[in-house]
């Protein structure tokens, strides 16, 4: 694994709501309804359509859908264009819907990256998302 | 990314140091030589991985003899989660407002 393979960040976060995946998905992808649990925003539903989320501190991101997969699969870029490197953030957002016993289980998965490292990110993030999760129950036991 | 992520990044992108990194992990303390016999590269190779480790906190030597004992210092690890953890706290956050909205769904 090469230097830019190492300079992904992976974030999953899981919860299991007890509502349908197709409820799930209209406040995923209904604009009014983004607008009321994420940020302001003028998403569509369509692969390749650019938007932005607005965000309450005044920033605004930059967004493009990559993925729809009606009531199973969101995926969108989710990009914050800086000066400063610190700040800038290049990264996709992917939601992931599967169907369960009492509702639905609901994943988001950020991965982000530096926008030099951008071309090497596809290859990398399966690697270093199993290595991080590793990581953290490796901490975790540490701690 | 402050620099001790990237040395730690660096470290650890490596995939034998990683798997050596792993292992003291799992298996606690360890010698040069036990190591080097499930590393599949030299024993020389392995000192030198384990010096980097050891450059970037990830592990600590202990001389006994003529024998080197390495082990895991996992806390080293706890700037890596930094990211991760802002960000799962954010998507906590933005479950609950997406729960609370979709209990308003139902009605």
């Amino acid at each position: 694994m090469n230097l830019a393979a190492a300079e992904t960040r992976t974030v999953v976060v899981e919860r299991d709501m007890p509502h349908p995946p197709e409820r799930i998905w209209r406040a995923l992808t209904q604009p009014h309804l983004i607008a009321e649990w994420l940020m302001k925003n003028d998403f569509e539903p369509a692969v390749g359509h650019r938007f932005n989320l607005s965000g309450e501190w005044g920033g605004v991101l930059d967004c493009e859908v990559l993925a729809v997969e009606p009531g199973k699969t969101l995926a969108y870029t989710w990009n914050f264009a800086h000066e400063d490197e610190a700040y800038d953030l290049r990264s996709v957002v992917t939601f992931t819907l599967a169907p369960t016993a009492g509702g639905t289980r609901l994943r988001v998965e950020q991965a982000g990256f530096r926008p030099q490292q951008r071309q090497a990110y596809g290859g990398a993030r399966a690697g270093w998302q199993q290595f991080l999760e590793r990581l953290e129950h490796v901490v975790a036991r540490a701690g | 990314m402050p620099e001790g992520h990237d040395t730690i990044f660096r470290t650890l992108a490596d995939p034998t140091r990683r798997a050596l990194f792993e292992r003291l992990c799992r298996e606690g303390e360890q010698t040069v030589g036990a190591l080097t016999t499930y590393a599949g590269v030299s024993q020389p190779a392995v000192s030198k991985h384990l010096g980097v480790l050891r450059q970037a906190g990830l592990v600590r030597d202990r001389h006994e003899g003529r024998q080197t004992h390495y082990s895991a210092r996992p806390g080293a690890l706890a700037p890596l989660v930094d990211w991760t953890r802002r960000m799962a706290g954010f998507w906590e956050d933005r479950f609950d407002a997406l729960e609370d909205l979709l209990n308003r769904m139902d009605q």
